[in-house]
């Protein structure tokens, strides 16, 4: 099967297929190598796919693809082992003009591979790449695991998501550092359609999104979600993974203990689990971008650590990134030279749009929270001690309980240490 | 490792929770419940090796059999082996870079073979 091709995409997940299908749009006929029976069948994410940027490579996608439901409402609960304080956004605003939607990775892939194939994109299914294949610093191309299953190419566009095994291999990026990549861990929990849209107050199709921080990692650094699907529900359970090391904790375990939470099992009772599942978030931001591109080879996705862990975008990034890197292809291609030099190009396209800027504006927030666990335990903690205070009515003057949540926080944290994390925050965040 | 020694009531001792560590069995009792819902394409070789055993036999803590959200490690003490349970292993490569030792030849399996999702 020995074979050239002009563009190999090594991985059909949403940078790859973007890239290919931006690729197809200008009349090439990339070919992209997937490991799984189908696109889709390895990948995985929370759930969340953003409107625009999906919008921005593929047009009118939203009229045909399998998604699960619009996310008119977003939440963020801050929890204790018992109870939450949460802040939520909702109304018209995303129910008339879309933001978000759920949906299911193993469904919508293979659905935009079915157009990428339509556009022209040629899918290679169930063979996994072992290596590039390198001669004098130049990628020439690919081993696969077929017999005889080198497959050389003019440019190797890698989206082989976050195991980047290969540009390790290559030298573009250092081995993966735990203390840059969080493991999630989900279940997929179906549930009748009428009973999700009554317990999350939903008119049909409508979805809503919760984000959890605090007791849903057991105050580790990492985060909880729920995202609402058609008839099944998403839930799940993320954390950095030198700190789960670290405590010997089970990101399973943490799942199970969000489940059992009393905010949260109302939500899923009675539904069935249907699967289960794991995936690491590279959550390294800025710092641990890697090269970008060598000769013959660009990196996109999650293979470049393109995430924005903060704000639950990771897809879109992907996306962009694809689209990007088609483009620089193209670009190249009229001259005929993907050296390094030529292509670094891709660098500058993601530097001048959100994706590297979003990154570079949170480039401390990694090394802010590892060092500020607080934000995951005191805090959470503080609030609803507060909000439990307040909001409970008995016979205490509002002043006697506004005196009383002072000195529970005092107990924790100075008030000039509160300023002080606040201030902190804000110079990592803001 | 220890956070021993702290006062029972400070807010920062709910990290980590000490009563889930000690609890292995039942941990690995829940996922091998879960794993029951996927899809496998197993393979007749691993695709997870273990390096040198002997490392796993020095780690002090064998974290892996702590942290591998698919249950895939088991130091067996009496034969003083790390057993891989790689059908069951969902392909998150948390054990490659979670292994303080690096002590984990993690590959992809190979084209068609492991987890299949169906919903993802």
């Amino acid at each position: 099967m020995s074979h050239r091709e002009e563009v190999v995409v090594v991985g059909a997940g949403l940078s790859g297929l973007a890239a290919a299908y931006t690729l197809a749009r200008a009349g090439l006929s990339p070919l992209v190598i997937e490991r799984g029976d189908y696109p889709g069948a390895k990948n995985l994410m929370g759930g969340v796919l953003y409107h625009r940027p999906t919008e921005e490579v593929f047009p009118g996608f939203a009229a045909a693809a399998p998604l699960e439901r619009r996310v008119v409402r977003q939440s963020l609960w801050l929890m204790t082992p018992d109870s939450a304080v949460a802040v939520a956004y909702g109304g018209r605003g995303w129910a008339e003009e879309p933001n978000a939607y759920t949906v299911l990775r193993a469904r919508f892939d293979q659905w935009l591979a079915g157009r990428c194939e339509a556009a022209g994109v040629r899918i290679l299914n169930e063979t996994a790449v072992t290596d590039l294949i390198v001669e004098g610093g130049r990628v020439c191309g690919v081993r696969t695991s077929r017999p005889d299953g080198d497959i050389r190419a003019d440019i190797v566009i890698v989206a082989q998501g976050v195991n980047r095994l290969l540009t390790e291999r290559a030298g573009l990026a250092p081995p993966l550092d735990p203390r840059e990549v969080a493991v999630a861990v989900k279940e997929v929990i179906a549930l009748p359609r009428e009973k999700i849209e009554d317990r999350f107050n939903l008119e049909p199709g409508e979805g809503a999104t919760i984000e959890m921080l605090g007791a849903a990692t057991r105050g580790i650094v990492g985060a909880g979600f729920l995202y609402t699907n058609q008839d099944s529900i998403s839930i799940g359970v993320g954390a950095m993974i030198h700190q789960l090391v670290e405590a010997k904790l089970n990101p399973n375990d943490l799942l199970e203990g969000l489940k059992s939470h009393p905010m949260v099992r109302p939500l899923i009772a009675g539904g069935q689990s249907r699967e289960y599942s794991a995936h690491m978030i590279p959550e390294g931001g800025y710092r641990s971008v890697p090269r970008l591109c060598g000769d013959g080879v660009l990196v996109v996705g999650d293979a470049a650590m393109l995430c924005n862990g903060l704000h639950r975008e990771g897809s879109n990034l992907a996306m962009i990134s694809g689209k990007l890197a088609a483009e620089t292809v193209l670009e190249c291609r009229e001259h005929g030279d993907y050296s390094a030099a030529a292509l670094e190009r891709y660098r500058r396209k993601l530097e001048d749009s959100f994706v590297l800027q979003d990154l570079r504006k949170y480039e401390n927030a990694n090394e802010f929270f590892d060092h500020h666990p607080e934000f995951f335990t005191v805090y959470p903690e503080l609030l609803n001690r507060a909000a439990h205070a307040f909001g409970t009515v008995d016979m205490v003057p509002k002043r006697e309980k506004q005196a009383e949540i002072w000195r529970l926080i005092r107990e924790r944290r100075s008030l000039w240490q509160v300023a002080a994390d606040l201030y902190l925050a804000w110079r990592a965040l803001g | 490792m220890s956070r021993n020694g702290r006062p029972e009531t400070a807010v920062e001792d709910r990290r980590p929770d000490p009563g889930l560590a000690g609890a292995l069995p039942e941990t690995k009792r829940r996922i091998e419940a879960k794993l029951f819902l996927n899809r496998f394409q197993v393979d007749g070789s691993s695709h997870l090796a273990i390096i040198d055993q002997e490392t796993c036999r020095r780690c002090p803590e064998k974290w892996c059999n702590y942290f591998c959200p698919a249950g895939v490690y088991e130091f067996d003490a009496a034969s003083g082996v790390n057993l891989v349970s790689y059908e069951g292993c969902v392909e998150c490569g948390t054990c490659r870079i979670g292994c303080p030792y690096r002590n984990i030849d993690w590959r992809y399996p190979r084209g068609g073979y492991g987890i299949q999702h169906r919903f993802g």
